[in-house]
């Protein structure tokens, strides 16, 4: 359905919009017709997702006013300028005509009622359908979502499905009146990148069915060369380029578009090097682009000492669902006999998706979990016979950092007390004056200023404050940094600079990183070897090189080929994981099977397949 | 994304709620402490030829007499310094014992939480009256016995609000890091927890001032408060409901002055709560 003479079903014109005097959105065109899929693509702050709400009329609650433009909506033969309907009538638009996915599948979906009643409902309103074809129509649409039993989970609650269950019923509900455009915003960046592929296909794949026009929202350059016939490019609230998908990425024209495409981390792009590498980054210095930094070798990691951190057979579980009497019915096997060593100057990536028990690892070796069994041991000194002292100086010696910096300042101290508060606790530096200037120093190695120093959380952006939490994570010195999907929730061009910087420090100091990440092109550029996690156990552990190009284990290989590519010209052969990742609750008395681990190269183990 | 005029309005009407609250509360304060020396000894004098004379008439008398002829103004003055120690005493001491409870119950959870909610269940299902007659019988009335009660049965309220937020609070990143770091747990709850939870704790202590007040001279009127003969606000509207008719300055002039006090205590507490906030978002 690529008819290029067809017209657009949706055109906004010269649309600009405001909150209050902050112009947010500004002279926008573009036009998406029937059957194509318009992705635009921005950072946080383009205006991408201001747009789409101003299209679906759903800004004005957010007090959107829109200074010009107009967005024209043409099916069939009506012609309406969106603008200028009410609320009223968008009301009988939104969802009937124009459908909208959410990010966050978690809470879009109300929990108090079942999925029948939920996806029912639009179609009780909007076509007047009586109670008992709506039920079947529902069973109808999850079908055509690919959800398996269909029958029965329209009588579940949200809360009993999985992420990625809950947003393919998000797009059941969102196709229920056969919408003639479809907005999806960011429907896939809250899920695993093995759901996220399904999720791609079945929109895809249901956009052909029925020929609707898509606008796909998206910050991930990967997605959009997986999805997209046409890009917009947002900055700063404005169009700066158009095309098709193919040109953007051949040929980027505006400087903005090329620093972007640059800063995409490219799984595959260190196929052959034997260590991490740091790479030069492109930011927009205004209008135009720099280069800063360049290419260099990480060779840091000490393996002749004896190595810094090591865990042995670690169990880490917790008890759920208590029976009548109070006796533990189930429970979560977070980690399952895991054991790896980390060396000084070596980052050790934990790979995995949600529930593979790779933060639990990270908050175990932090002491904010209780292992279950196993040993882990320190610079020599294992964790059980250590007095409290000890085990304080531990907070000290490692250190964590969170995956969003949105969350893990408190929103009511300064920035100052924050950074100093690890030297205070540990009083690695006495005198105020000589704390304040430790803390100056150390947010100009991050690349902040010491004047920051009075500035609370809420006046940073995202990039800023992940400088501040590697800033305080620095402040006690520290041996080891466990950096928990620390990278996760920054913008690429941002991720990119945050990951010099760790590489940077690390060559510095000699630290050592527990790096807990999904993302493979991350993991690829930063680490120096791999441990892929599957329900709390080891599924494969050796160097980068070796997981990465000669993955031994299934689940490996799987998930290194659902990991998008920046590439639209590249044909996958994709292996598509059908499902969903088991659940690691597991009965009492039903312990999972303990893999055994074969060594297939040197320091390169695999479990068994099972 | 507010535009900078709006932020700029708000900025200016914060500014009024603090100076307008702080006139009403300061300008109350200063009365009361100094009735005394005020009034010297007006607020006891009867003088039954000038019964129940009307305010704004008589230079001497310009909230007028009551039904023994004592001047209103003196008393409503003088009758503040019983009202406001029961109000803001009661309340203080509640929000200290309330607030730690609900921290070391809310942050530790376990077997104290336990015992500490299961003690403050029980509490609640207690009818007020009944604890208090239970209570004034066995220690006896007055003053301080009175502030005693009012502390026994409000801390809950406290206990219960700073719990449920330190329980949503506890898991938050920012909580979670500051104790990988190997922050202290006394540091932890109170350099990071109780500022992040102090707004609705300051709304309810404004609102609990109000009650007390009035909770006061009821407790007095069943005889379980202070000597009825001593002034205060609650006790003066009591008295005063029976003439309502014919002389409403009796009652009225003592429910201004805890309407003033209230109001004047409800702008400061809200100016307070913002302006701990450094994202001032609270309110919009």
């Amino acid at each position: 359905m690529t008819d290029a003479v067809s017209t657009p079903i949706l055109s906004v014109e010269d649309l600009s919009v405001e909150f209050g005097d902050t112009r947010v959105v500004e002279n926008l065109s573009f036009a998406v017709k029937p059957g194509r899929t318009l992705a635009i693509v921005g950072e946080s702050g383009s205006g991408k997702s201001v747009t789409s709400m101003s299209i679906m009329r759903l800004a004005d609650m957010m007090g959107a006013s829109y200074a010009s433009g107009a967005i024209r909506f043409t099916p069939d033969d009506r012609k309406d300028d969106l603008l200028t309907l009410t609320q009223k009538q968008m009301r009988n638009i939104r969802g009937k005509d124009i459908a909208m996915i959410f990010q966050e599948p978690m809470t879009s979906l109300n929990p108090v009622f079942t999925i029948g009643d939920q996806i029912a409902e639009s179609l009780i309103l909007h076509e007047g359908m009586p109670k008992s074809d709506a039920r079947a129509e529902s069973k109808r649409l999850l079908d055509m979502v690919r959800l398996p039993d269909a029958q029965e989970l329209l009588d579940r609650y949200p809360h009993q499905l999985s992420g990625g269950m809950r947003q393919r019923v998000m797009i059941a509900m969102a196709l229920a009146c056969r919408p003639k455009v479809l907005i999806a915003d960011e429907p896939t960046t809250a899920l695993d990148v093995t759901i996220q592929a399904q999720i791609l296909t079945i929109i895809r794949d249901l956009q052909k069915e029925l020929g609707m026009a898509v606008i796909f929202i998206t910050h991930d350059m990967g997605v959009v060369a997986e999805i997209a016939d046409d890009v917009v490019v947002m900055w700063k609230g404005k169009k700066v380029e158009e095309g098709t998908v193919a040109d953007i990425f051949a040929h980027p024209a505006h400087p903005y578009t090329q620093t972007l495409l640059s800063a995409v981390p490219k799984l595959g792009s260190m196929t052959g090097e034997v260590f991490p590498k740091r790479f030069p980054v492109t930011v927009m210095d205004g209008e135009t682009p720099c280069v800063v930094g360049a290419e260099h070798i990480q060779n840091t990691a000490r393996y002749d000492e004896a190595p810094l951190l090591s865990v042995r057979d670690l169990v880490t579980r917790f008890d759920i669902k208590k029976g009548l009497f109070g006796g533990v019915s189930h429970r979560v096997h977070a980690v399952e006999n895991v054991s790896f060593d980390i060396y000084r100057g070596e980052t050790l990536a934990l790979v995995g998706e949600s529930g593979s028990g790779k933060s639990t690892i990270g908050r175990t070796i932090q002491q904010l979990q209780k292992a279950t069994a196993g040993n882990i041991s320190f610079d020599g000194r294992p964790f059980a016979t250590m007095g409290k002292v000890e085990q304080r100086r531990l907070c000290q010696e490692i250190q964590y950092i969170f995956q969003d910096p949105f969350a893990s300042l408190d929103p009511r101290k300064k920035i100052g007390f924050s950074i100093a508060e690890p030297i205070r606790t540990h009083r690695l530096i006495e005198g105020d004056k000589q704390i304040t200037a430790r803390v100056d120093q150390l947010l100009e190695r991050v690349g902040l200023i010491s004047a920051h120093a009075d500035r609370y959380p809420h006046e940073f952006s995202g990039g800023q404050r992940q400088r501040i939490c590697i800033a305080r994570a620095l402040a006690s010195n520290p041996k080891l940094i466990i950096a928990d999907e620390a990278l996760s929730a920054l913008d690429v061009s941002i991720q990119a600079q945050i990951i010099n910087l760790f590489m940077e420090l690390q060559e510095e100091h000699g630290l050592a990183y527990l790096f807990i990440s999904h993302d493979m092109a991350v993991v690829e550029k930063m680490s120096h070897r791999v441990a892929v996690l599957y329900l709390g156990q080891v599924a494969e552990i050796g160097t980068r090189q070796q997981v990465l190009e000669t993955p031994g284990h299934p689940y490996t290989q799987r998930l290194l080929s659902a990991v998008p590519v920046a590439d639209p010209t590249f044909v996958r052969d994709r292996v598509l994981m059908d499902g969903e990742i088991p659940s690691p609750i597991r009965r009492v008395g039903d312990e999972p099977a303990i893999l055994a681990h074969r060594e297939i190269a040197p320091g390169h183990f695999v479990a068994d397949a099972r | 994304m507010a535009a900078t005029t709006t932020k700029a309005r708000f900025a200016r009407y914060k500014n009024l709620e603090f100076i307008l609250g702080a006139v009403l509360t300061g300008g109350i304060c200063f009365l009361v402490v100094f009735s005394d020396l005020l009034f010297p000894g007006g607020a006891e004098k009867i003088d039954l030829a000038a019964r129940l004379m009307a305010p704004f008439a008589h230079a001497d008398h310009i909230f007028g007499t009551d039904p023994l002829g004592r001047d209103v103004l003196a008393r409503v003055v003088s009758g503040g310094k019983i009202s406001l120690q029961v109000g803001v005493l009661s309340v203080a001491g509640a929000v200290v014992i309330g607030v730690i409870m609900g921290l070391v119950s809310g942050y530790y959870r376990g077997f104290w939480d336990m015992i500490v909610m299961r003690f403050a269940d029980v509490q609640l299902a207690l009818p007020f009256i009944l604890l208090a007659i239970t209570f004034i019988a066995i220690v006896g009335g007055g003053l301080t016995n009175m502030i005693i009660l009012l502390i026994i049965s409000q801390w809950v309220q406290y206990a219960r609000l700073v719990r449920g937020s330190v329980l949503s609070l506890r898991d938050r990143e920012f909580i979670q890091s500051a104790k990988a770091i190997g922050v202290r747990d006394i540091h932890i709850l109170f350099r990071h927890l109780l500022p992040n939870l102090i707004g609705p704790v300051i709304v309810l202590m404004t609102l609990n001032v109000a009650n007390n007040i009035l909770l006061e001279s009821s407790l007095t009127f069943l005889g379980l408060g202070v000597d009825p003969l001593i002034p205060s606000w609650g006790g003066m509207l009591a008295d005063g409901r029976t003439y309502l008719q014919n002389a409403w300055w009796v009652s009225v002039f003592p429910g201004l002055a805890i309407l003033l006090t209230v109001l004047g205590l409800n702008l400061l507490g809200d100016w307070l709560r913002d302006s701990l906030d450094p994202t001032g978002r609270t309110s919009k």
